[in-house]
């Protein structure tokens, strides 16, 4: 059906594309190709991490004790809720239904809300005992070599992932508004499928991030 | 008689508000182009400063520490505004759509802001490096880099700033090549030059996040002590040397990929003769790629890294040779029996094949471990990479601006004046560097501010050449500029060329074709036909 | 529901696709949750990560519409693993194997760390993680 052009599809279609598919391909194309950058970016961390657990196991072993590990399951049933929601979203987007479209975006954006709440209250609770990162660091409960390096590398990497999220939860509300505004419908709605993309690897990077800190056996 | 068409990208709109502003991938990378020369401009009168100061033993024209930050500045300014961006983003931004028979790249907006977080970035780390005088070097090493009061931090995250915008033109180049070719442009009848810029964009989105992790990690540990990189908290600075790398080395490539791949265009119009061995020129790009992220460990063969990893490394590393031996040897196959012309871009195709051929052997004495250990760190280390960064990507990124500057404008430079100015260039170069291979043979450790009497002779002639290389670059720039308002117009195709940007006008209108034009024959084909010179 | 396609012969994953990978996905997280509690020694830390790529994989295929977009996309995702993979094991290489040849130069860095601490006295030839935590 890719011939038969109505206005309101050519109206999204940049002067320099020659096909709607061509432009919406391209545009998930590069998201692809900025996931994959993210992916090495995180890389680094998930590096840093094996450098310093193998060479402390034991500490990393101790340490990891102190994190609230029910507190982290919840926001991993969040988050991947979340991600649920949101291929929904686009799903009802694709059959045209921008009531049931904008409700699930809704419920993302609050699940995403509840998730950075509660990482508010993991984190308050260990600047109180000073489980702080580097020279930060004032705890004396835990066995093992440079305890610190352990809330080093847990401070970056669910930092970087926190930043994620609030850039996500920007995207979300980009595009619930222009989804409110109905500029998206099931002709095009590559900027809600690019947001998703998005959403589903801070997901994916949190499942991740969730069994190497929280987990460690 | 040549013409110049009345409507064309350059006048298509006007004033500072359509340049700054605007989403033609041409002008984009004409904002490009003059922004890194500018760094060239900058980075040039650096090294001009290190090579007085290194004229006698002892102190010159300035401080130990005012030498450090220059030999910095000159690093950083070189390394991340000029080279790295220098061939995909001004020559590529302006050829690559053409060549593929495309109005535009994929993302006109992203490119824009490419351009801005490069403006930005840039002015941010010269600045912050000048005031804050920063004496790190360009790689900025930990411990060095965490202890030292110098405004580290504002200048890591310049080199951030940067990042992002190197990471959006690979970005967009890899999604045009992709998603933007013209009816009949299928993968194997690419120029070669595109297939460089493949290769290179591959490492740009691959390797650029990765030197963003290592320099937030350094201010992190800089700022709040997270202790990873300081060995006093259990860190290990030598953890930071391979992350540096892992972009690093990749780097290398960014630099000398797209060089390559303008070679081969040279090569190819200039010997009007099909290029030998097509695709193995084409995987070798992406297979220079795929290794460059295997060899990072031979910079730190001395660093404290494990004997077993410095072997394996060394190893990996000889592997690069074989696709770099692979394109060298094809180029020279194309020249055989061609009807080889000497126009200027030419001669710069031929210095790229003797000085990047020495640069690149002289790579391999480097990679190999034992002889590594005696000459890291000395001046055959610059003169190696000078002779690959110099003498190979700036000699092909000349070769290419004077190759598509009759396109950029619609008009010729001055042939004569061309040929005097590279003659400068060449001679000069190896005087310069010739004698740094000497020097660091004898063991002149590189970044000394200072020496013992008997470099005297070849530091002096060292620093003799680097002026006889700024008088070429001078003539240059004077005949270049001439050329874009009183040269004569130089027709639509000037050399016989087959690609697709000659197929339009020079300068071409604002969306490149006037329609979209249809592949009739390869890009090498001049086994069927040749085309005839414009000029 | 399954079936449906829009303008662009896009596939629609139906709904029931969408719930069943959700599902899944808690249930492999309870699953690694649990696996955490039992003493496998090595094995804690390959179940950990082994779960963790299979609920990665359930995202990316299903959510992210791997399984049924074009092909490249995949490659791009795939190249993206390949190099962090990359760049793990060859730095972990150098990590674990020093001091295999020559033992003097295992751990050199902390064990000589010393200097780098201005304020405190000359090195006893102590590791440097008896002197921390600090600020006790």
């Amino acid at each position: 059906m890719t011939s038969g052009n109505s206005s309101g599809h050519r109206a999204h279609l940049a002067h320099h594309f020659s096909e709607s598919s061509q432009q919406s391909e391209s545009a998930r194309m590069g998201m692809w190709i900025f996931i994959l950058t993210e992916v090495l970016l995180f890389g680094g961390l998930f590096v840093a991490y094996t450098v310093y657990r193998s060479a402390n196991p034991e500490m990393f072993y101790n340490a990891h004790k102190h994190l609230d590990i029910h507190l982290g399951t919840l926001n991993t049933i969040v988050l991947i809720t979340s991600s649920l929601t949101m291929a929904l979203a686009i799903r009802s987007i694709q059959l045209n239904d921008r009531k049931k479209s904008i409700k699930l975006l809704a419920t993302t954006f609050a699940l995403a809300a509840v998730f950075l709440i509660v990482k508010y209250f993991e984190y308050s609770h260990k600047f109180h005992l000073g489980q702080l990162p580097g020279k930060f660091y004032t705890y004396t409960g835990i066995e093992g070599s440079n305890p610190h390096i352990f809330f080093s590398v847990y401070f970056m990497m669910t930092g970087l992932h926190g930043i994620h999220v609030i850039a996500g939860m920007i995207a979300i509300s980009w595009v619930m508004r222009i989804t409110i505004q109905g500029r998206l419908s099931s002709e095009y709605y590559t900027p809600m499928e690019l947001t998703g993309l998005y959403w589903h690897l801070v997901d994916m990077i949190w499942i991740f991030l969730f069994p190497l800190l929280y987990l460690i056996g | 008689m040549n013409k110049i068409p009345e409507v064309n990208y350059l006048n298509a709109d006007r004033g500072i508000k359509s340049w700054l502003f605007t989403l033609d991938h041409k002008r984009i990378g004409l904002l490009y182009l003059f922004s890194i020369m500018a760094a060239f401009l900058l980075g040039g009168v650096f090294a001009i400063l290190i090579r007085l100061e290194l004229l006698g033993p002892g102190k010159d024209i300035m401080e130990a520490r005012t030498y450090n930050q220059i030999f910095t500045l000159h690093g950083a300014v070189m390394i991340f505004l000029f080279i790295i961006p220098s061939i995909p983003a001004s020559l590529g931004n302006f050829i690559l759509p053409q060549m593929i028979g495309a109005k535009d790249v994929a993302f006109p907006r992203l490119n824009l802001l490419s351009w801005w977080i490069y403006m930005f970035g840039a002015i941010f780390a010269v600045i912050s490096m000048s005031a804050g005088s920063v004496d790190t070097g360009w790689t900025f090493y930990t411990p060095y880099s965490t202890t030292t009061s110098t405004s580290v931090v504002a200048m890591t995250l310049g080199i951030f700033i940067l990042g992002f915008s190197s990471i959006f033109t690979g970005l967009n180049f890899i999604v045009t090549i992709h998603k933007m070719r013209a009816p009949g442009q299928t993968w194997f009848r690419l120029p070669l030059f595109v297939w460089g810029l493949y290769a290179t964009a591959i490492i740009q989105v691959l390797a650029t996040p990765v030197l963003g992790i290592t320099v937030l990690l350094l201010i992190l540990e800089r700022v709040a002590g997270i202790g990873i990189f300081d060995p006093a908290m259990g860190g290990d600075p030598v953890l930071f040397q391979h992350f540096f790398w892992f972009y690093s080395h990749p780097a290398v490539y960014i630099m000398i990929l797209p060089g390559m791949g303008i070679i081969s265009e040279l090569i190819s119009t200039f010997s009007q003769k099909k290029i030998f061995g097509y695709k193995a020129i084409a995987f070798s790009s992406l297979a220079i790629a795929f290794i460059s992220f295997l060899v990072w460990g031979h910079h730190m063969f001395v660093s404290g890294q494990s004997q077993l990893a410095s072997a394996i490394f060394s190893f990996l590393t000889f592997l690069v040779g074989i696709p770099s031996g692979i394109k060298i040897f094809n180029w020279l196959a194309t020249l055989y029996k061609g009807k080889i012309r000497f126009d200027t871009p030419m001669l710069y195709a031929f210095s790229f094949l003797f000085l990047f051929t020495i640069g690149g052997l002289t790579g391999m004495f480097l990679g190999t471990l034992a002889t590594d250990v005696h000459l890291h760190d000395t001046y055959f280390v610059v003169a190696h990479f000078h002779f690959v960064m110099v003498g190979g990507t700036v000699m092909a990124f000349f070769g290419g601006l004077h190759y598509w500057w009759p396109k950029f404008w619609g008009r010729m430079y001055n042939e004569i004046w061309a040929k005097i100015s590279i003659a400068f260039t060449f001679v000069g170069f190896n005087i310069t560097f010739l004698s740094q291979f000497l020097l660091g043979a004898k063991g002149m450790p590189r970044r000394y501010y200072s020496y013992l009497e008997q470099f005297q002779s070849l530091h002096g002639f060292s620093s003799f050449g680097s002026w006889i290389m700024a008088v070429g670059f001078i003539i240059m720039a004077i005949y270049l500029i001439y050329a874009v308002f009183k040269g004569p117009p130089a027709g639509d195709n000037p050399w016989g060329a087959l690609t697709f940007e000659w197929r339009t006008t020079s300068p071409p209108p604002k969306e490149n074709f006037k329609e979209t034009p249809t592949l009739t024959h390869g890009p090498y084909d001049y086994d069927k036909i040749i085309p005839k010179r414009t000029i | 529901m399954s079936g449906h396609s829009t303008h662009e012969n896009r596939h629609v994953v139906s709904f029931k696709t969408y719930l069943a990978t959700g599902t899944a996905l808690l249930i492999l997280t309870a699953a690694t949750v649990g696996v955490s509690f039992i003493k496998l020694g090595g094995w804690n830390a390959i179940a950990a990560v082994g779960i963790a790529c299979l609920k990665a994989i359930l995202v990316a295929f299903v959510f992210m519409h791997l399984l049924y977009d074009k092909k490249i996309f995949l490659v791009i995702f795939s190249v993206a693993i390949i190099f962090l993979t990359i760049f793990l094991a060859l730095t972990m290489f150098d990590i674990l194997s020093r001091g295999e040849i020559y033992p003097d130069y295992e751990e050199p860095i902390e064990k000589n760390a010393v200097i780098y601490k201005k304020a405190e006295p000359a090195p006893t030839g102590e590791p440097v993680e008896d002197s921390t935590p600090k600020n006790h």
